[in-house]
C-alpha cells in the first residue's frame, strides 16, 4: 500500500488525475475500519488532512465548508442548528475530532449523519479535477446508491457550500444506543422563515438519503397559514398527517440495526418532534 | 490497597498478550470455513505454501497429538477440521499459517483452497431438540410435579446471544525451546486447563508445555475455552520459531463462545397470599456445535430457575440443543442470567395476579438459611434474602433526568422530557459458588517468606489468571494479615506450580485465595517455631505475644527462607439423581436489585437511570473491589436487557464487529447505587463469598421489568429493541410447549 500525504490542493488534484485508483483518506473512521477488518486493500492511499485548502470555513452570507472540516469545527462553528445536531450525534469525540464532512460525502452512506441536513439545506456538493472545471452537484445527484456518489475518479470532494436557514430547524436519529450509534433511522427538517422554503430529508430509510416532497409542501402550507414570521404550534391532525407523510417517503429495509416497520414508524415520530420544534422556533 | 497492576493499565504501560513480541517472530493466522454445515472435500495448501515469506502451512493431518479438544469430559471439538471430516460452525479452524508479515500471514490464509460439500444447518434448538441433538437435557421434580394453585401464571420469554466482548481479543506468543518444547504466553482463565487440551494434542507430556499469563484484557468466560493455545504451539514447533497469533474483532465473535441465547416457557401457581405453590418450566438454550460448558449451564439455568425462593413443588425441564451455530458456553452468570429473566418476569405476573407489589411477593417467598433449593439441596451457609430485599428498597431513588443528553435518545436529540415515563423495576438472583456436580474443585499456593535488606519479604505464587478481577489485590492482602509483612510479591502465574482452576464461577477469592491462607498458615507456624515461646502471632513485621506485644523481628528468624505450598479443596459436591436431586453445589450468594428506566415509549427508546444493588457477599475483603464488580456487572446487565445481541442468520453471524454489536458507553451508564450485605459464609475462608456474578444475574431481569412498568408493555424477550418498545412489533414464541415438558 503506498500512501501520499500532499500539501496543497493542486497537488492533491494531479495526484489523482495522474493515479485514478487512488483512495482518498480523510479522518479515516471509516476507510481504517474497512482496512483493519480485510474489507479493502487499496493500492493507493492519499492522505488529505496537510491540505490547508480543504480546512477552510467560512460563515457570511453562505456558508463553505472545507471538505476537511471536522465535525469538532462543524459543532463549534457553524450556525445552523441541525448541522450542529447532527455533528454531535456523530461517535465519540476522538470521532468527531477525526472524521469530516468530506468524509461524510465520501463515503456516502445512508446513515450518514450530516447528509440529511445537507438535503435540508439544499446544499451544494463542491467537486475538483486537475483538468476539469469544478462541478456542483446537489445531494440528490451526489447519491448514486448505498456507498455509490457521483464522484469521478479523478476527482475530490473540496467543500459544501449552503444558505444559512435561520434557527428553524431540527435534527433527529434514532439509534438503540443513546450515543456513538449507527442511525437506523435520522432526519433534518430544515424551515427557511426568510426564504419560505421547508426541506425534510431522511437517512438510513432508503438506499440514498431520501426528500419527503409532500411533508414539504404540506408544512408550507402550515407555515404560510400560520405565519411565516411567527412561532406556532400545529395541531395534532397536523403533525400526524406530516408524519405519515415523511413514512410514506421512507423506503426502509429489515437489516442488523433494525427493522422497516420501526423505521417507517419512528421516522414519522421524528417528523412531528420535527415539525412542534421548528414551529416553535423563530 | 494499590492495585500491583493497575499504574501501568492506567498509563497505557501495561503489557497485554496482543502486545508481546520476540526476536524471529512469526505470525500465525487462522483459515476459516465460511459454512455453518459442511464436509471438506479437500484442502490444497500448495498455492499458499508457495508465497512469500510463508513458513508453516497446517491442516489436521499435522496435528501429532489427540486431535480433539474441550471443557467437557468428552472433548469434541476438532483441533482442526480434516478432509472427509464434517464443519459444524461458520468460523470453524480449516487449517492455521504462519509467515514472517501478518500481511503475508493474511494472504496466505486466503490462498488456502478448500473444498465443501455443504449441507443444510441446524439452527433451530427447540426443533434439535425435538429430534434429539442435545448436549444435556436435565430434568428436575420435587415435590409433586403436578400441583394445582388457585392463581396461575403463564409466560414465555426469550433471551438473546450475548458476547463477553472483552476489549483485549485472542491472543497468546508461542516459543519452541529448541528440545522440542513449547513455552505458551496466553491470555487464559485457566493456564492447567489449557495446558492438558494443548499438551495432549501436542502429544507432549505436560512439563513441556509450559503456559505462562499473558496480560488478559478481559475475560467473562470468553476465555474458558480454547482459541489459539494449540495453533500457535503446533506453528512454532513446525518452524522452530516463535509465533505469534491473535484475532481481529470479527475472528473473535467465531473465536469464543458466547452466552447460550434461551428461549423458556413457564407457569407459576400460588395461593391467594402469593405464596408459591408451584413452578413448572422448559428451558431450552442453544448450545451451538460443540459441548464446551453446556452441561454445567444447563445445571446451572435449571437448579437456579425458581429464583431464591420457596418451592415446594417443582418441574423443571431444561436442556442445551446442539446446533451448527458458534458453540456456547461460558459467561459471567452462567446459565442463571437466562432464566432469572424468566422467573422474576413470573413473580411480576404472579404479584400482578394477587393484587400485592412486586416487592411483596418476594419478600412472602424468599428464601432463608435451612431452606431448600429445588434440587432438595439445603442451604446451610448465609441467604439474606429478605434483608437484601428491604435493604435496597431503602436505597434513594434517583432525580427526574436532566438535560436531552440524559434522555432516552440521548445524543441523538430526540426526546423532550414530556415524551417520557419512568419506571420502577424489581429481580432477585441467586448462584453457586465454585465447581458443582462432584468435580474435585481445588486451588494450590505457594508462599515463601525470605529477608531481603534486612527486612521480611513475603512471595506468593499461583497459577491463578488475574482476568481484570482484582485478585492480584485479594492475594496480596490475604498474605500481609496472615504473615503480618509489609511487602508482598506476586510471581508469575505458569504451570511451573500446581493447578489453580479457572478465574471462574466466581470461586478464586474462596478458591486461591483460601490456598494462599493456609500456605501462609504454614509459614507462620514455622515462624513460630523458630520464634519459640511467648511467640503467638506475626504483626507489623514482628513477632509478637498474646497481648500483640512485639517480640522480635521477622526478619531475623529468616537465615533460612521458609516456603510452603498448600492445594485448598472445597467440601466435596454431589452428583444429581434422575429427579434431578442432590447437593450439588457448595454455596450461594444472593443478590438484589431494583432498576429505575427513562423510557420514550412513542419512539421505543429507553435509558436506565438508576439500578441500585444490595449484595450477600459473606465478607468484602476488599470493598472498592466489590463495588468494582457491580459497576461492571451492571454495564453487562444493561448492555443484555437494552442493545447487546449477536445477531445470527441461516448460522451466519452478521454483526460481528463493535459497530453492529452495541455495547453501552459512559452515556448509556446509569447511576449506580451499591451496599454490602456481609454475613459470613460458614465454609469460606476469613466467611468470604465470590461476589463477580450476581449484579449480573438479576439486573437485566430488574431494567427489563422497569421497562414494562413505564411502557405498559409485554416484554418477553431481552435486550429489549425498540421495535418492540414502540409496540411496533412483539416476540411470539417459537412454537407453543408445555411448561415442564421437553419439546416435542
Amino acid at each position: 500500500m503506498e500512501v501520499s500525504s500532499p500539501r496543497t490542493l493542486a497537488e492533491a488534484l494531479d495526484e489523482m488525475g495522474a493515479q485514478p485508483a487512488t483512495v482518498p483518506l480523510a479522518g479515516g473512521t471509516d476507510l481504517m475500519v474497512a482496512i483493519n477488518f480485510g474489507r479493502e486493500r487499496p493500492e493507493r492511499v492519499m492522505a488529505l488532512r496537510r491540505v490547508e485548502e480543504l480546512h477552510e470555513l467560512t460563515v457570511n452570507r453562505r456558508v463553505r465548508c472545507g471538505a476537511g472540516v471536522t465535525y469538532t469545527r462543524l459543532l463549534e462553528a457553524v450556525r445552523d442548528p441541525a448541522m450542529v445536531q447532527a455533528a454531535r450525534t456523530v461517535g465519540s469525540p476522538q470521532i468527531r475530532n477525526a472524521g469530516t464532512l468530506g468524509g461524510n460525502l465520501g463515503t456516502c452512506s445512508p446513515a450518514g449523519d450530516t447528509l440529511p441536513v445537507l438535503a435540508a439545506l439544499d446544499a451544494e456538493v463542491v467537486v475538483r479535477s486537475a483538468a476539469g472545471a469544478e462541478r456542483r452537484l446537489n445531494l440528490g445527484e451526489w447519491m448514486r446508491g448505498p456507498k455509490k456518489s457521483a464522484r469521478r475518479p479523478e476527482e475530490l470532494v473540496v467543500a459544501a457550500e449552503w444558505d444559512p436557514a435561520g434557527s428553524s430547524q431540527a435534527f433527529l436519529k434514532a439509534g438503540t444506543r443513546n450515543a456513538m450509534v449507527i442511525a437506523v433511522a435520522n432526519l433534518a427538517l430544515v424551515v427557511d422563515r426568510v426564504r419560505r422554503r421547508v426541506g425534510l430529508a431522511m437517512g438510513s430509510v432508503g438506499p440514498t438519503i431520501l426528500r419527503a416532497q409532500a411533508a414539504e409542501d404540506f408544512a408550507r402550507g402550515l407555515f404560510e397559514e400560520a405565519g411565516w414570521e411567527r412561532p406556532h404550534r400545529p395541531s395534532p391532525a397536523a403533525a400526524e398527517r406530516f408524519g405519515a407523510l415523511c413514512a410514506e417517503a421512507a423506503a426502509p429495509i429489515d437489516d442488523v440495526r433494525g427493522t422497516a416497520a420501526y423505521r417507517r414508524h419512528v421516522v414519522a415520530v421524528m417528523a412531528r418532534r420535527a415539525l412542534a420544534r421548528t414551529a416553535a422556533a423563530v | 490497597m494499590p492495585r500491583p497492576d493497575a499504574p501501568a493499565k492506567v498509563r497505557g504501560a501495561f503489557d497485554f498478550a496482543s502486545d508481546l513480541r520476540a526476536e524471529g517472530m512469526l505470525y500465525g493466522r487462522t483459515v476459516r470455513s465460511p459454512h455453518p454445515h459442511a464436509v471438506v472435500r479437500r484442502i490444497d495448501t500448495a498455492a499458499a505454501a508457495a508465497l512469500p515469506g510463508v513458513r508453516a502451512v497446517l491442516t489436521a493431518a499435522d496435528v501429532p497429538g489427540k486431535p480433539f479438544y474441550g471443557l467437557d469430559k468428552v472433548r469434541d471439538q476438532p483441533v482442526l477440521v480434516g478432509v472427509g471430516e464434517t464443519v459444524r460452525y461458520a468460523g470453524e479452524a480449516i487449517a492455521v499459517v504462519a509467515a514472517d508479515h501478518p500481511e503475508q500471514a493474511r494472504a496466505a490464509a486466503a490462498a488456502v483452497a478448500v473444498d465443501y460439500e455443504v449441507l443444510e444447518p441446524l439452527t433451530d434448538p427447540v426443533q434439535a431438540l425435538a429430534q434429539g441433538s442435545s448436549l444435556r437435557n436435565l430434568v428436575i421434580r420435587r415435590g409433586n410435579p403436578e400441583a394445582v394453585a388457585e392463581v396461575v401464571v403463564k409466560g414465555f420469554y426469550e433471551v438473546g446471544q450475548q458476547d463477553q466482548a472483552p476489549l483485549g481479543p485472542e491472543a497468546g506468543l508461542a516459543i519452541p525451546d529448541g528440545e522440542g518444547g513449547v513455552d505458551l504466553w496466553i491470555a487464559t482463565q485457566a493456564l492447567h486447563v489449557d495446558l492438558r487440551q494443548v499438551a495432549d494434542a501436542l502429544a507432549l507430556p505436560p512439563e513441556r508445555c509450559r503456559l505462562r499469563l499473558a496480560g488478559v484484557g478481559g475475560a467473562f468466560g470468553a476465555r474458558e475455552d480454547l482459541s489459539m493455545q494449540i495453533h500457535g504451539c503446533l506453528l512454532a514447533l513446525r518452524t522452530g520459531r516463535p509465533v505469534k497469533m491473535w484475532y481481529g474483532r470479527d475472528e473473535s465473535f467465531v473465536g469464543h463462545v458466547h452466552r447460550h441465547p434461551a428461549w423458556m416457557w413457564y407457569e407459576h401457581g400460588a395461593d391467594r397470599e402469593g405464596n408459591l405453590v408451584y413452578v413448572r418450566a422448559t428451558i431450552v438454550l442453544d448450545g451451538g456445535a460443540y459441548a464446551s460448558s453446556s452441561h454445567a449451564v444447563v445445571a446451572n439455568a435449571a437448579i437456579f430457575g425458581c429464583g431464591p425462593y420457596r418451592v415446594p413443588n417443582v418441574l423443571m425441564w431444561c436442556g442445551a440443543a446442539r446446533t451448527n451455530h458458534v458453540p456456547n458456553g461460558a459467561m459471567r452468570g452462567f446459565g442463571a442470567v437466562q432464566s432469572c429473566f424468566a422467573h422474576e418476569s413470573q413473580m411480576d405476573r404472579l404479584a400482578a395476579a394477587v393484587g400485592i407489589s412486586p416487592l411483596e411477593i418476594r419478600l412472602r417467598n424468599a428464601m432463608r438459611s435451612g431452606d431448600r433449593l429445588i434440587t432438595g439441596q439445603v442451604v446451610s451457609g448465609a441467604a439474606p434474602v429478605a434483608d437484601l430485599i428491604r435493604r435496597c428498597a431503602e436505597l434513594p431513588l434517583p432525580p427526574p433526568a436532566e438535560g436531552r443528553m440524559a434522555l432516552p435518545g440521548g445524543a441523538g436529540n430526540l426526546a423532550e422530557a414530556a415524551d417520557i415515563s419512568r419506571g420502577e423495576g424489581w429481580a432477585l438472583g441467586y448462584k453457586n459458588i465454585a465447581y458443582s456436580e462432584g468435580s474435585d474443585d481445588y486451588a494450590t499456593a505457594r508462599v515463601r517468606l525470605e529477608r531481603r535488606n534486612g527486612h521480611a519479604v513475603a512471595l506468593v505464587k499461583t497459577a491463578a489468571a488475574e482476568v481484570g478481577q482484582g485478585l492480584v489485590t485479594v492475594c496480596q492482602q490475604i498474605a500481609r494479615t496472615e504473615l503480618g509483612v509489609e511487602e508482598v510479591e506476586l510471581e508469575p502465574a505458569d504451570t511451573l506450580i500446581g493447578d489453580a482452576g479457572s478465574s471462574s464461577a466466581s470461586r478464586q477469592t474462596w478458591m486461591t485465595g483460601g490456598a494462599v491462607r493456609e500456605a501462609a498458615r504454614l509459614v507462620a507456624e514455622e515462624v513460630l517455631k523458630r520464634a519459640g515461646p511467648p511467640g503467638r502471632g506475626l504483626a507489623g513485621g514482628q513477632v509478637v505475644d498474646d497481648e500483640g506485644a512485639p517480640l522480635a523481628p521477622l526478619a531475623l528468624l529468616l537465615d533460612e527462607p521458609i516456603e510452603r505450598e498448600f492445594e485448598h479443596h472445597h467440601r466435596q459436591t454431589g452428583k444429581l439423581d434422575e429427579d434431578g436431586q442432590g447437593d450439588a453445589h457448595v454455596s450461594f450468594m444472593f443478590v438484589a436489585q431494583r432498576a429505575v428506566v427513562d423510557v420514550d415509549p412513542e419512539a421505543g427508546l429507553a435509558r436506565v437511570a438508576q439500578v441500585a444493588t444490595v449484595q450477600d457477599v459473606g465478607l468484602a475483603i476488599n470493598p472498592l473491589q466489590v463495588h468494582g464488580q457491580i459497576e461492571g456487572a451492571v454495564a453487562q446487565g444493561v448492555g443484555l436487557a437494552t442493545m447487546e445481541e449477536i445477531q445470527t442468520r441461516e448460522g451466519l453471524i452478521r454483526n460481528a464487529s463493535f459497530t453492529d454489536y452495541l455495547l453501552p458507553t459512559a452515556v448509556d451508564m446509569p447511576e449506580i447505587v451499591s451496599e454490602l450485605v456481609e454475613e459470613a459464609e460458614p465454609d469460606a475462608p476469613y466467611g468470604a463469598k465470590g461476589v463477580g456474578e450476581p449484579p449480573l444475574i438479576a439486573s437485566p431481569a430488574a431494567i427489563c421489568a422497569a421497562m414494562r412498568a413505564a411502557s405498559g408493555r409485554e416484554l418477553c424477550r431481552i435486550p429489549v429493541r425498540p421495535e418492540e418498545l414502540s409496540g411496533v412489533s412483539e416476540t411470539k414464541p417459537p412454537r407453543e410447549l408445555i411448561p415442564g415438558q421437553p419439546p416435542a
